[in-house]
């Protein structure tokens, strides 16, 4: 009996296979972009792990200076002719034009065997690993990546993280011309009867990082590309719920039929559940290959994001999880379960005598839109609430989601009123906006499901021209600067810069060092007093003439991110060398990281093996061609060594770019996918309509009319949700600005209006309406009169 | 002895208090054919639906076989449509989606009872044998109907519910399909209740009864 139950109901669908596709399409696409975000931050995450695991870094403690700065070899040897178990690293970054690479240098005799790792596996040579030129142990993917020149062979290790190299302790030294280490592993285990480590030594003892701060700080980027992941996911299940309830509709009949012909209700539901769980695994197997697809697609994008962002490293590639598929499918199947229930209540409800009506099948009564529209404000409220009182990244997101479906609850109220002042001249246009009215419930869902999409559009566009905005003013004012210089070493740079003294305006160094502030990574840089700081250096706060305190040597400049992080202002100390003043805040989009400017005798003082090779060269314009030209050509400077502002700013707005790429796709496929729902929606509305368009094409008003003001409907109704959708999105895009970004960035952003956007955005609303309700309109005006007429004939 | 076919005794309905059927008592007995008339909002239909299984009295008992289909809980109802009543609606209520064979075969088997050979006897004798590929919406009322009847006969059940079979129908394909109709109740030995508006057509049945505003009255 199932099975025959089965084969009756399905029958369906192969006699509207159009109406199959569009479901399986729904499912698939809430499947793909669902699971494809899922992939990227499986394949992010797992990075980050293995980045924190790196050297045992997860299971060792280590011994470091507060400062941030190299332990001395000679503290080292102390410890270890005392007897503590401890192993030298030396850790840093080398850069060059072609590229970077991270270098963490081990004593594979010393280091616990949690650190050995890769170094002391089987199958490597270790005599080649010791001995000059020494061997680099990269990832595949950073051996096929851009490198600095000039590195030792290299072999290839899975276990070393993305763009990073372990080599033996004396390659390091050489790469990175340091000899002491920048910290020391300490073994788990010490031999017995030695006082406590920390009583042995100054150096701050850290404990092993079981979340590194990558994994922290990326936490919200990826809860960001969840929350897009299951904006889209929930949009697709829009089109699946849309599709169930046509061929629901079409079928009560059938399911009627079937009933009085004695199968079993609970026949009946368990037919359909097997048939939507096949529908489901089919098309659930499809949406994982193309989530597979995107997100192979936008990885380089998001690994740039990330870089970016928060510099965090991950391969720009992807793995194939079996068990991130399997749990893709089981969402595709709570989703489609999810979509599917509205209709399974219905049959379960339907009454076994109640006559087959084509009803518009999600015909909501006045009662239900009072009620969505009550909780809607009580959503409203609720997100007031939270963007007053709301604390963290949780609240933000919160505040956010119930802006958003408070909107989506609310539209078909507003709709209505809309419609019901809307000016109507004549009897035709009287009927065109009630009937319109009557199919607001109908269409309420697509129509939510376009709104969603619109407003995450405008909120996320205006969020990143905002943010891209201000980075442009922001780089004009940081960059003032005419030329880069970069010298190979200290001794070069001052040769350079004597000779081209007499010739330029002015040369400002570009010193910087690592340094842990707050027990967090950071970087001090050290200026001269120079107009060009005092002149563009944007400060967000600031004590009384900041730029001359700063002079003295007795104060400190910090930026957002720090002051905010550690909830720092003008006036508080910061504990560099022995405590400096904090006398400004200064704006800096992009760093993921705390940063700090002194002067530059008191970085010298602070810093002394630090020595400037980087300058920046303030010049005539019309002159600064011809000086590069000169630097390049008089001294052999390599042709990247002498970057011009242009350049550089070009770069910083391509790298930009790059970052908000992703954003940009999720956005653009979201509004594809709102565009679908609309067409199933209109495609259920058209099949159940035709009772209501026959008595007038039998009155006098021809197909081809009947067509236009379909068509002509959706557009209106696309208009409408587009209106309602801007002051949502615009709401969206301050929640982003000022509570999402300071929350996961760390720094604020002005809001601006983009209203070219809006027209772009407009029109690309206006064509997906059009799309999808010029298939059902042409259909409309070629229906064979035949058709029109058997409804007259015939109840259904 | 044996059980009448269908013993409907003193069956009350009614729907948001309005009294639709008002003690009425019908038996009929294995191969009886009995014609239901009465004006329109008589009870007729709600007293065939309440013999089929699709409803409940109010009160009083419902009879099939010896077996009160409506103490039975939704399960058994629909077991007893399955096995023992075949229903043929005015609507027709084809499956869009099935094919006339398919549609034929349907209730056969559903209820486990599906003799293939049968069921092409049955379009044989209904005129559908050239049209078993073809879809209910490629077929004239008359056809429709005509599948109906073979799909309500084909699982061979003891009582068959006719709500009006010709009501869609011109008079002389009504009078066609009703032959038809007739036959094939006689050759499987069924009992046939059928509503009806047209005394023409009560009187080509064996008995008749009259409904008038929810009571019986002599026809």
């Amino acid at each position: 009996m199932l099975y025959t139950a089965i084969q009756s109901l399905s029958s369906h669908w192969k006699r509207r296979p159009g109406q199959l596709a569009m479901l399986a399409i729904g499912l698939a696409l809430a499947t793909a972009l669902w699971s494809g975000v899922q992939a990227i931050n499986a394949e992010a995450r797992s990075a980050y792990d293995r980045a924190a695991a790196t050297l045992g870094q997860d299971q060792l403690a280590r011994l470091e200076r507060a400062d941030g700065r190299p332990v001395s070899l000679d503290t080292y040897l102390a410890l270890r002719s005392a007897g503590y178990l401890v192993s030298p690293v030396i850790s840093g970054e080398i850069r060059d034009a072609n590229g970077r690479l991270r270098v963490l240098g081990i004593d594979p005799l010393t280091a616990p065997a949690a650190a050995q790792g890769p170094a002391l596996d089987g199958d490597l040579d270790l005599s080649t690993f010791f001995t000059a030129p020494g061997l680099l142990l990269v990832s595949e993917a950073t051996a096929n990546g851009p490198l600095p020149t000039d590195l030792p062979p290299i072999t290839i290790s899975s276990d070393v993280p993305p763009a990073a190299a372990i080599t033996d302790i004396s390659t390091a030294a050489r790469l990175l011309g340091q000899t002491d280490p920048s910290y020391l592993l300490v073994a788990p285990q010490q031999p017995f009867g030695l006082p406590p480590l920390a009583d042995a030594t100054d150096l701050q003892l850290r404990a092993p990082e079981t979340a590194n701060d990558i994994s922290r700080l990326t936490d919200s980027f990826h809860l960001n590309l969840t929350a897009f992941g299951f904006l889209s996911f929930g949009v697709g299940l829009f089109i699946v719920h849309a599709a169930i309830g046509l061929a629901f509709e079409q079928r009560r009949a059938s399911i009627r039929t079937l009933r009085a012909l004695g199968t079993p209700l609970r026949t009946v539901l368990l037919a359909l559940g097997i048939e939507l769980a096949a529908i489901a695994l089919v098309a659930g197997l499809i949406g994982i290959l193309m989530g597979y697809l995107i997100a192979a697609a936008l990885m380089p994008g998001v690994a740039g994001t990330l870089r970016g962002l928060y510099g965090a490293e991950i391969e720009g590639i992807l793995r194939f999880d079996p068990y991130w598929a399997l749990s893709a499918l089981f969402i595709t199947w709570l989703g489609a379960a999810a979509a599917a229930v509205q209709a399974m209540i219905r049959t379960a409800r339907m009454p076994l005598l109640a006559p087959a009506l084509p009803r518009a099948w999600a015909q909501a009564s006045g009662r239900a839109m009072r009620v969505q529209t009550v909780a809607a404000l009580a959503l409203f409220g609720l997100a007031a609430m939270l963007a007053l009182f709301g604390q963290g990244l949780i609240a933000a997101f919160l505040c956010l989601a119930a802006l958003l479906i408070g909107a989506a609850l609310i539209l078909p109220g507003v709709m209505s009123v809309a419609l019901r002042f809307l000016p109507t001249r004549g009897a035709f246009s009287e009927w065109v906006l009630a009937d319109t009215r009557q199919q607001i419930p109908g269409l309420s869902l697509a129509l939510m499901a376009l709104l969603l999409a619109l407003s995450a559009n405008i909120g996320v566009s205006t969020m990143v021209g905002s943010f891209r905005s201000t980075f442009i003013g922001w780089l004009d004012q940081r960059l003032a600067s005419e030329l880069y210089i970069t010298a190979a070493d200290p001794s070069e740079a001052a040769f350079l810069m004597d000779a081209i003294r007499p010739d330029v305006d002015a040369i400002l160094p570009i010193v910087s060092a690592d340094q842990r502030l707050f027990d967090r990574p950071a970087q001090v840089f050290g200026v001269v007093d120079h107009p060009t700081y005092r002149q563009a250096w944007p400060l967000l706060a600031q004590s009384e003439n900041p730029w001359d305190q700063l002079a003295t040597g007795n104060a400190a400049l910090i930026n957002e991110q720090l002051a905010r992080r550690e909830n720092l202002s003008p006036g508080d100390l910061l504990p560099i060398a022995e405590g400096l003043p904090i006398v400004g805040v200064y704006s800096d989009y992009g760093n993921p990281n705390g940063q700090a400017i002194v002067s530059l005798d008191r970085f010298a003082d602070t810093y002394p093996e630090v020595q400037p090779f980087r300058f920046a060269i303030r010049i005539n314009p019309e002159q600064a061609p011809a000086m590069a030209s000169r630097l390049r050509e008089e001294f052999g400077l390599p042709a990247d060594a002498v970057t011009n502002q242009d350049q550089v700013k070009a770069f910083s707005i391509e790298v930009f770019d790059q970052t908000f790429l992703v954003t940009g796709a999720l956005n653009i496929l979201t509004l594809g996918v709102a565009g679908v729902a609309l067409l199933t929606s209109l495609l259920t509305l058209a099949n159940l309509r035709l009772p209501q368009l026959a008595p007038l094409w039998a009155i006098g008003t021809s197909r081809a009319t009947l067509a236009k003001v379909e068509l002509i409907r959706a557009l209106g109704l696309a208009m409408l949700t587009f209106i309602f959708a801007l002051p949502v999105g615009l709401a969206l895009a301050w929640v982003l600005l000022a509570l999402v970004n300071v929350e996961a960035f760390g720094w604020r952003l002005p809001m601006q209006l983009f209203p070219g956007d809006w027209t772009r955005l407009f029109a690309l609303a206006l064509i997906a309406a059009g799309l999808a309700a010029l298939g059902p309109a042409l259909r409309l005006a070629r229906i064979p009169p035949a058709r029109l007429t058997q409804i007259f004939a015939q109840e259904r | 002895m044996e059980s009448p076919l269908l013993d409907l005794r003193d069956i009350h309905k009614s729907y948001d208090e309005t009294p639709v059927l008002a003690g009425v008592s019908i038996g009929m007995d294995v191969g009886e054919t009995l014609a239901l008339t009465g004006e329109s909002g008589s009870g007729k239909s709600t007293l065939l639906h309440l013999a089929g299984g699709l409803d409940r009295p109010d009160s009083g008992q419902v009879m099939v076989q010896g077996q009160d289909i409506g103490q039975l809980d939704d399960a058994a109802r629909a077991s007893a449509r399955r096995t023992q009543i075949g229903l043929i609606f005015q609507q027709f209520n084809l499956v869009p989606s099935l094919n006339v064979g398919a549609n034929i075969a349907l209730q056969a088997r559903l209820s486990g009872r599906h003799d293939a050979a049968f069921c092409t006897e049955l379009a044989q004798r209904l005129g559908l044998d050239d049209l078993t590929t073809r879809y209910p919406e490629q077929l004239s009322g008359g056809q429709q109907q005509r599948v109906a009847i073979a799909r309500a006969l084909a699982p061979r059940p003891a009582l068959i519910l006719a709500d009006e079979p010709t009501g869609n129908l011109d008079e002389e394909t009504g009078d066609a399909v009703l032959s038809l109709l007739l036959d094939l109740v006689a050759d499987t030995n069924a009992g046939l209740l059928m509503v009806t508006h047209s005394t023409r057509l009560a009187a080509r049945l064996s008995r008749r009864i009259h409904l008038s505003r929810g009571i019986l009255e002599a026809a």
